[in-house]
């Protein structure tokens, strides 16, 4: 009876395994296909079996190559320029608003809270027929700002996860700095705004990443060469580039590696915020 | 800085120097687009010329009658099936991670890699594995001497699932990770008491976990529906719709007709019909699930 029981869980013990492995191994095959292709010459690539490794994994031709034909110095140098004024606007409107919002009790609270909770809903990418023609009305196409107004508009993941931790932070903090006399201003700048650091650090890696992998906004109001931006560098090198694999393979790895590395490093931070994003 | 005012004042300030931005943001880039829409979708617009003429509901009959237009849903419908898929799959591993198990940090950061890398390079990333000739799929299959020249994207008839599956890949991990997060705030206490009283794995599941996550379900469930209106990006990229219009998706055919072919208030209606379903989709969802808790 015992060894059987035994038995039965060993084998669900095994099928749990072996039904990892089995995602594990869909989760790493595409990119596996990418880093052993991306070390490759075009005769390598031609002559050897797609699944085979590279000669020499110290090749960084196509990388080189890549990197300047399809301007990614640029092209990170824009997105960069892009998250970070999104970043600084963000965290100071956000934090500032959730501050007001999560402290006071005034006339119309609700309704503005309620505003932002419902806006959720609206799906945003059926409003870009009028955000685009916004946009255009105050000169912003074709221009860093243009984005970055819409990435600070649009999207209200900062509010919530802000919303959210000021509950935790003790009003008794706010009321001894009132007693020592302590303006409210400098309650937010002094008090509030440090101790809401962990929130602020998900919000800039959930907003980097969000604005680094994002296509659709570039593709729409930054057309010109000058304005490339991560995602489009690669759009328009894989349209000149379309077919010469190891050559492609070699630009999806530069994209793809910062989030990547930012991933592993910050996991905690990212963990935290799709959750507590998700559970509110 | 304001500290010679008296409290009261400093809260009027704050309460207005803080909210008024992100208020004004808030409305013009969410809530007039919304209205303006609605205004838009009545007219004829070109999105160019200052006279927006009044034509009614011609662009409501046009949405609803052009097959080539209301018709595109159905391309949509591969999404919302592999979704739910995705989410059995989500709640399966969610589950298996949550149980006792070596290497769980291990396999919750690799099943939630796909979710941050950039959607244009994981496009291509499966451009090349679902490519017909060098693609890796193929030759994984022909090693295993199965049918190896299938084209995965050139097929009218299973494109849409072809795409949608490089949806599961993306996303199934978020949505595993949010189940995670909701299975782990269930208190253990309440299985180790249904243990001693003699409930089965399978019914502890039953009668246990999914009460517990109904609200995650709802939500992800709702995830899943909108994100299967909404998609856009991977086929925008890897099949510009193709072949032959077989993978374009309700967004691609909005934002087609209005900026490529200028008809700003055909466009405007077609958002407003999809801003409709988005919002009748929660409030069935709402209800059914509602009622189904009693």
């Amino acid at each position: 009876m015992v060894t059987q029981k035994n038995g039965a869980q060993i084998a669900i013990q095994t099928l749990k395994y072996i039904s990892l492995l089995i995602a594990v191994f869909v989760i790493l095959f595409p990119p596996y296909i990418i880093v052993v292709n991306s070390f490759k010459t075009k005769e390598e690539f031609l002559n050897n079996p797609t699944l085979s490794l590279p000669d020499n994994f110290l090749n960084f031709s196509n990388f080189i190559h890549a990197f300047k034909q399809a301007d990614m110095g640029l092209a990170f140098g824009n997105t960069l320029i892009i998250i970070a004024l999104t970043l600084i606007l963000n965290i100071f409107l956000g934090s500032a608003f959730c501050y007001a919002v999560g402290r006071f009790d005034f006339r119309g609270k609700g309704l503005i809270v309620g505003l932002f909770l419902f806006a959720t809903i609206i799906p945003q990418i059926t409003t870009q027929v009028v955000n685009f023609k916004t946009i255009q009305g105050i000169g912003l196409t074709n221009n860093l700002l243009g984005p970055v107004l819409l990435y600070i508009g649009a999207d209200i993941m900062q509010i919530y996860i802000y919303l959210q931790f000021i509950r935790n932070i003790p009003n008794e903090l706010d009321e001894s700095a009132m007693l020592e006399g302590a303006s409210l201003f400098r309650i937010y700048r002094s008090i509030i705004f440090p101790l809401l650091a962990p929130a602020t650090a998900t919000i800039v890696i959930l907003k980097t990443i969000a604005i680094y992998n994002d296509m659709f906004t570039p593709y729409l109001y930054l057309p010109r060469q000058e304005h490339v931006v991560v995602s489009t560098s690669l759009m328009r090198f894989f349209g000149v580039n379309s077919g010469d694999w190891q050559m492609v393979s070699s630009a999806i790895m530069i994209i793809m590696i910062p989030t990547a590395i930012l991933y592993l490093f910050l996991q905690r931070y990212i963990f935290a915020g799709v959750t507590s994003g998700a559970v509110k | 800085m304001l500290s010679h005012l008296s409290f009261r004042k400093q809260k009027t300030i704050i309460m207005i120097l803080f909210t008024v931005v992100p208020l004004l943001l808030l409305l013009t880039f969410a809530y007039y687009p919304a209205v303006e829409l609605v205004r838009l979708s009545f007219t004829n617009w070109d999105g160019l010329s200052p006279d927006k003429q009044w034509i009614g509901w011609e662009n409501y009959k046009e949405v609803f009658s052009n097959p080539e237009i209301f018709g595109v849903f159905k391309h949509n419908l591969a999404y919302f099936v592999v979704g739910i898929v995705q989410n059995l799959l989500a709640i399966y591993f969610a589950v298996l991670l949550n149980s006792k198990l070596r290497g769980k940090l291990f396999f919750r950061l690799l099943l939630f890699l796909p979710y941050i890398l950039n959607g244009v390079a994981v496009a291509y990333l499966f451009g090349y594995v679902f490519d017909t000739t060098q693609g890796s799929l193929n030759t994984v299959l022909g090693v295993f001497g199965l049918p190896s020249e299938t084209s995965w994207l050139g097929s009218e008839s299973f494109v849409n699932y072809t795409l949608a599956s490089i949806g599961l890949w993306r996303f199934m991990g978020f949505n595993m990770v949010v189940y995670l997060a909701a299975l782990q705030s269930i208190p253990k206490d309440i299985y180790e008491a249904a243990a001693i009283d003699g409930a089965s794995g399978w019914q502890s599941f039953v009668r246990i976990t999914l009460p517990n996550i109904y609200q995650i379900i709802e939500l992800n469930l709702f995830l899943t529906v909108t994100g299967a209106l909404e998609v856009f990006d991977i086929p925008f990229v890897l099949t510009h719709g193709g072949p032959a219009g077989a993978s374009e998706t309700f967004v691609m055919k909005i934002l087609e007709t209005a900026f490529q072919f200028n008809n700003y208030g055909l466009a405007s209606a077609m958002s407003v019909v999809l801003l409709v379903l988005v919002v009748a989709v929660l409030g069935v969802q709402r209800y059914f699930l509602n009622k189904g808790r009693g």
